[in-house]
């Protein structure tokens, strides 16, 4: 397999995953709301078991990039390939099933069903069932049944969450929701997770909780996390690659060491200084 | 013992009005429009059942079982051809491609069978029940369309519960998109959705026309507009919303022809929807939609 795009030398890959293909790149991505350019020129490379932090001011394009990379919004300009494979042409569902899940700014759970129902949606994924096949599924259904929800419960347990798993997701705490949605885009069994603002309304110890349980599920499930985040010293600690956007535009890639001490980087958080 | 009669034919007529219901509800829910022509497929599944046992000979259990394959085929032909094109566009526009279809599915069925009504011949081989010395006669159809109720009702309840796809139904049915992203075929969905709601018609469509024997084009557009009612009474994209609202619906008609006027019996039907979304816009059991400030 040849590479779409040489790595750009601040590559966001670390070390250990430069020997691999990433697993999700984009190259010069770009899209167009009627006429007016929201994001544009992304070009990006995310390696096997990296996690990556997507920063920018408000209104930079971050969900948008997000929402092209799960081909909710169709982009205008450029490539996705993830794991090799471009995604163009696909639809939503098609992409997830390829490996990319999300979770969602402001939560967004099937508050109606149980906690246990919510992740056996996203298990959903690996059963192809056909028309002929749901009306047929009642043989044999006790058993995938009982495999489904051994699977869902280990899926709630490694989040702490098993002991809700007969309530309705809605009536779970701010918290519990939040994991509850990242333990839903796992039982889909992506090769990346996308969280978007994961950690936005926690409070310090459920931030280094969430930090701790991002490791966890890299090091679990050996999958990449793409992550989008205002809160800095999350990012900073967490990620092993930031990529800062402004104005729909890639301003900076690279480590947080990088990030931290680049120029635009500060002018597009902290505004220009004035010129005397 | 008048007061039990019109009770239980309430209920037998409510039956038929649930079953229905189920049909517009469950498409409400998960492709949030509604299917004005649902009540032709109850039409059609009648014609089909009429056509078996009149024209082909066939044995009652197999002329039902074509009505509910020929109005499957039918409802997801109509979701693919008319509504999957306008998925994107806005509900008013699916809104009249349906009252579109109704009148196509009219036409077509007057264009093939004629206006002239034909006699349905019950599938139902038995009398009635006379019970308490002949005061209290129950027909074995109206027997028949409560437990056919009943078993459907139970079988849905357990399909959306338990099955992988009953529970993409009811991710669909909450949040489309999230669902997609959870690799969820939404399309899929909504298809099965549209193939259970008008199997569900075929047999009401039977169980209707055995109890009121006159079938002709315009046969389901009645009790679909009516059931139609049902669902919003109980409110709509509820199961059970369109179950109480079906039985309530049927008892409130059965009632009203008795003991008021079998003129009036509609406009007090439709009075009872109104006076119902005064005080509880959401229907009965309807589901509190949270606005998003």
């Amino acid at each position: 397999m040849t590479k779409m795009v040489p790595l750009p030398s601040k590559s966001i890959v670390p070390e250990r995953d430069a020997e691999h293909e990433p697993i999700l790149e984009t190259h010069r991505l770009g899209i167009d709301f009627g006429g007016l350019t929201a994001v544009d020129e992304v070009t990006l490379a995310i390696g096997r078991t990296e996690i990556s932090g997507l920063i920018g001011p408000n209104g930079a394009g971050k969900t948008t990039v997000f929402n092209m990379l799960t081909n909710v919004y169709k982009p205008t300009r450029g490539d996705i390939m993830l794991d090799g494979k471009p995604t163009q042409g696909k639809s939503v569902a098609q992409v997830s099933r390829m490996g990319i899940a999300r979770t969602f700014q402001n939560i967004r759970l099937f508050d109606q069903m149980s906690v246990l129902d919510n992740v056996k949606v996203g298990l959903h994924n690996d059963i192809h069932q056909s028309l002929l096949a749901s009306v047929t599924h009642a043989f044999g259904f006790r058993k995938s049944e009982k495999e489904a929800n051994e699977r869902a419960l280990e899926f709630l347990s490694f989040f702490n969450l098993d002991k809700f798993a007969y309530q309705k997701a809605g009536s779970l705490p701010y918290g519990e929701q939040r994991r509850l949605e990242i333990a839903r885009a796992l039982a889909t069994e992506p090769k990346i997770i996308l969280l978007d603002e994961p950690a936005a309304g926690m409070n310090p110890s459920e931030t280094a909780e969430l930090m701790e349980n991002i490791r966890k599920i890299r090091d679990k499930y050996r999958i990449a996390v793409l992550l989008i985040e205002h809160d800095m010293s999350l990012v900073m600690n967490l990620c092993e690659g930031i990529c800062v956007l402004d104005h729909g535009k890639v301003i900076a890639k690279g480590t947080p060491d990088e990030i931290k001490s680049n120029p635009k980087v500060i002018e597009a958080y902290l505004g220009k200084k004035k010129e005397k | 013992m008048n007061l039990l009669t019109n009770l239980i034919n309430g209920i037998g007529l409510g039956s038929v009005y649930a079953i229905i219901a189920l049909g517009y509800t469950m498409v409400y829910g998960i492709a949030k429009m509604l299917n004005f022509a649902h009540g032709d497929v109850i039409m059609v599944g009648a014609y089909m059942c009429f056509c078996a046992t009149t024209y082909l000979n066939l044995p009652v259990p197999a002329a039902i079982l074509i009505a509910m394959v020929v109005c499957t085929v039918l409802g997801v032909l109509i979701e693919g051809l008319a509504y999957k094109p306008l998925r994107r566009a806005g509900s008013l526009a699916v809104l009249i491609t349906a009252i579109g279809v109704s009148y196509f599915l009219q036409n077509m069925a007057l264009l093939i069978w004629g206006s002239a009504p034909k006699t349905f011949t019950s599938v139902v081989p038995f009398g009635a029940v006379s019970l308490f010395g002949g005061e209290l006669i129950i027909s074995w159809e109206t027997i028949i369309t409560v437990l056919a109720n009943i078993v459907i009702m139970i079988g849905l309840a357990l399909f959306t519960k338990m099955s992988r796809t009953g529970k993409a139904m009811r991710a669909v049915s909450e949040d489309k998109d999230a669902a997609e992203l959870m690799g969820i075929n939404v399309n899929k969905t909504i298809s099965i959705t549209f193939a259970i709601g008008s199997a569900l018609a075929a047999i009401a469509g039977v169980l209707l026309c055995s109890s009121y024997p006159v079938l002709m084009p315009t046969t389901g557009s009645m009790p679909g507009i009516k059931a139609f009612t049902a669902a919003v009474f109980g409110g709509i994209g509820s199961i059970p919303g369109a179950m109480l609202g079906g039985l309530l619906l049927g008892i409130i008609e059965i009632f009203a022809k008795s003991y008021i006027s079998t003129q009036l019996s509609d406009a007090i039907v439709f009075g009872v929807l109104i006076v119902v979304l005064l005080v509880k816009p959401t229907g009965l059991l309807g589901k509190k939609i949270a606005e998003k400030v």
